[in-house]
């Protein structure tokens, strides 16, 4: 798995490449939360090299969504997600807890 | 019949993944059919790992895959403490995203994504996940 991020004057474009699991997640919850530590909580994830993304991903996104939305400071949204991974997402009841973009321009018009 | 038997360790998915899917290809399985078992065998494995091997370290988990006409047959061995996933309870979908609980997840997507999982505890032989995907050849 691979991370890139770029900051932007109203949210954070958060890049994940590769696969994620219960090995590579922890790195994707640290990604999100150092942004968190320096106080920004608007983050888009742009999913469009995620090869593969188990629970364990999943579970990085729920808490990393819970932490942003608190106190109405921000929020998580998806762009791009690869067809396979959205019907996990669903298959998981996850879509309704993120605002989901096919354009990450539109992700960062967003916020 | 193959079998690949690997150190209980996350680094070890990606591999445990590869393996699985080559032998899913190899029966026939259609490409949505091969991802699915590779999904549930990560999250098999991930459930052993993090559970019946809490705490405990040099575990292994021993992989086998075979099939017949009708079915593709992934049978997890390990020699954790007994670890019945399948009572896991399933998530509340309907929970706010503040009350929405962490675990649960991987079991039932697990579940979802094969067409039959089977737990048994053989005591000193340890556990035994058989984990069935039925065969649509790929057109």
């Amino acid at each position: 798995m691979e991370i890139t991020v770029q900051q932007y004057k109203h949210c954070d474009l958060l890049a994940v490449k590769g696969k994620v699991d219960s090995f590579t997640a922890p790195e994707l919850s640290s990604s999100i939360e150092k942004i968190n530590n320096d106080g920004r909580f608007r983050i888009v994830l742009d999913l469009k090299e995620l090869d593969y993304m188990s629970s364990a991903g999943f579970r990085a996104l729920l808490v990393g969504q819970r932490n942003c939305k608190r106190y109405n400071r921000g929020e998580i949204v998806l762009a791009r997600v690869p067809k396979k991974i959205m019907e996990a997402l669903e298959l998981t009841g996850f879509t309704p807890l993120f605002k989901i973009y096919d354009d990450v321009t539109e992700a960062v018009g967003y916020f | 019949m193959r079998t690949l038997i690997f150190p209980a360790q996350f680094g070890q998915l990606e591999i445990v993944r590869q393996f699985t899917r080559q032998a899913a290809a190899d029966a026939g399985l259609d490409e949505r059919s091969i991802c699915a078992v590779e999904m549930a065998v990560d999250e098999a494995c991930s459930n052993i790992i993090e559970h019946a091997y809490e705490g405990m370290r040099d575990g292994e988990i021993e992989c086998t895959c075979e099939y017949d006409k009708e079915s593709f047959i992934v049978i997890l061995r390990d020699h954790g403490r007994a670890f019945d996933m399948l009572k896991v309870p399933e998530p509340d979908f309907d929970a706010s995203l503040e009350e929405r609980q962490v675990g649960g997840l991987g079991v039932y997507l697990m579940r979802h994504l094969m067409d039959e999982v089977r737990y048994d505890h053989l005591g000193e032989a340890g556990n035994v996940l058989t984990l069935v995907k039925r065969i649509k050849k790929a057109k």
